[in-house]
């Protein structure tokens, strides 16, 4: 089980929290001037790395904010805990 | 190939069973290929198997990073079965399960097929009617599906607890008699024996860490042995696909989860059908060597690492409790991981791609065990004719364009 921190509460196990996916994506200003390509992008595709991985969690079962984490995908290590909104940390290690 | 036979095991029994010859050999690269698969795992050798023997392709290599067959192929829990609500489900994994029902005679080779029947149950109202549209569904696409009431559960699996008594008690399931299980590592080493007899080339401990292309056409791959050149590159890298797609410049739209599963200790013989379950959630059956297979849903987290919470086993151990609670002095002898490339639509990609002579099969997620044979055959067909075979058109990676997902996350039985 992984320990995540967060931001507000601190320290907890796993199970507290809820993961929402890839973060940084933004839903288009105008939905209706993309190509289907570029809606699909934004639907479906996804950057899935084997590395770093930008990624928002809720902290369901405390004070349920979401905030941003940078996490490693191979050895789950939390590298980073950033507020939603704030830009991505630098690390050393890019996302593969 | 040697043959098995009645004969060749007594031939072999005067000596002692010391001169079996290998399965396959283990050849150096060579410089290209007509055809180089990226995966050596299930589907990636079934799709060799099929290119040699459909489609008279044999100048084919294999490159597998770690050993063959390591990766999801020795890690799934073996289930087989077709009844996929949609018709393009219905079809693909149907002709799935036919070429398994002649596999063991084909490949020469004991995949140990058995088809015991694979119930779904059903805890909801909600489960019902879904269940009995399914069914219904399952008969009208030729697949063998039966409804069966609370009774009609007990009676096709006595060890089960149909006790109204608890908060999701057993209210019916649908029943695929044709379902059942199969000896997973059999599946992969009978491809590989039948892929190597016919001349391709299963290259072991050789990762790709390249796809190079010259004008928006694949000539080959960089891997740690070399430069390897081929006319096509097929990718089934199953958990690692979004990884090899990069290399090519392509995005996917697959997120790579852990699946956990987990044995008991060796029990006598309890257990006779598959009984899955989505609304409590656990998948169990009971190996010929007597283990309580089990598994259910993938840990929430992107993760390449083969490994999970233990939250995640507790919360399937908590559901058999519920439907088995004879089964709660089994002692658990080991869990394990695997990486699943699970698809928005949990629905699988076998597919042509905007780089000519690519080719990707991905995304079967938790349930691509089963699948194995028909992945194959239908990617080696796209893969020799450069066109999709009808079966596998539909699972086109343009339909996350198109919007033609085909939405199985209800049949795929495990949740993501």
């Amino acid at each position: 089980m992984m320990r995540i921190e967060c931001p507000w509460c601190g320290g907890r196990d796993e199970t507290e929290f809820h993961y929402g996916g890839e973060a940084h994506i933004a839903r288009p200003e105008d939905p209706d001037a993309l190509s289907d390509e570029a809606w699909a992008d934004y639907l479906f595709m996804r950057a899935n790395p084997r590395g770093v991985h930008a990624e928002r969690w809720m902290h369901a079962q405390g004070c349920r904010q979401w905030f941003n984490v940078l996490r490693h995908t191979a050895s789950h290590e939390v590298v980073a805990v950033y507020p939603m909104g704030a830009p991505r940390p630098d690390h050393p290690e890019t996302a593969a | 190939m040697a043959r098995y036979s009645i004969l060749s095991l007594a031939r072999n029994a005067l000596t002692g069973h010391r001169d079996w010859p290998e399965l396959w050999r283990s050849p150096e690269p060579k410089p290209a290929y007509d055809v180089v698969i990226v995966g050596g795992g299930g589907h990636g050798l079934a799709t060799a198997y099929y290119l040699a023997k459909e489609h008279g392709v044999t100048d084919v290599a294999v490159v597998e990073k770690g050993w063959l067959a390591g990766g999801n192929i020795a890690r799934n829990t073996t289930i087989i079965r077709s009844n996929y609500l949609w018709d393009e489900s219905a079809a693909i994994y149907e002709h799935g399960l036919k070429l398994w029902e002649g596999l063991s005679r084909e490949l020469n080779f004991n995949v140990m097929l058995r088809q015991r029947g694979v119930m779904n149950l059903a805890h909801t109202e909600h489960d019902v009617r879904e269940s009995i549209r399914r069914v219904n569904a399952n008969r009208l696409n030729g697949v063998d599906a039966e409804w069966l009431d609370a009774e009609g559960v007990k009676a096709f699996c006595p060890t089960i607890s149909i006790s109204p008594d608890v908060r999701y008690p057993v209210l019916g399931a649908t029943l695929q008699r044709r379902g059942g299980v199969a000896r997973h590592d059999a599946v992969a080493w009978g491809y590989a024996r039948g892929a190597d007899a016919r001349g391709v080339d299963i290259v072991q401990h050789c990762e790709v860490t390249g796809i190079r292309q010259v004008r928006g056409r694949v000539t080959g791959v960089e891997t740690s042995r070399g430069f390897i050149g081929a006319r096509k590159v097929a990718l089934v890298a199953a958990g690692h696909s979004s990884v090899l797609a990069e290399m090519a410049g392509l995005r996917l739209p697959v997120e790579s989860h852990p699946l956990q599963a987990m044995v008991s200790e060796p029990l006598k013989p309890v257990l006779d059908c598959v009984v899955m379950s989505n609304a409590v959630h656990v998948y169990i059956s009971q190996s010929d060597k007597g283990e309580l297979v089990l598994g259910a849903g993938i840990d929430s987290f992107n993760s390449y690492g083969q490994r999970g919470g233990l939250h995640v086993l507790e919360d399937q151990l908590a559901a058999l409790m519920q439907l088995f609670p004879a089964f709660s002095r089994a002692r658990l002898l080991r869990s394990w991981g695997g990486i699943v490339d699970v698809c928005p639509d949990a629905s699988p990609i076998v597919s042509k791609t905007p780089v000519e002579g690519l080719y990707i099969n991905c995304g079967w997620g938790t349930g691509g065990f089963k699948a194995t044979p028909s992945s194959g055959w239908t990617f080696a067909h796209t893969i020799a004719r450069d066109e999709p075979h009808k079966l596998n058109a539909p699972f086109a990676l343009d339909r996350f364009t198109s919007g033609a997902l085909i939405d199985e996350h209800g049949a795929a039985a495990v949740a993501h």
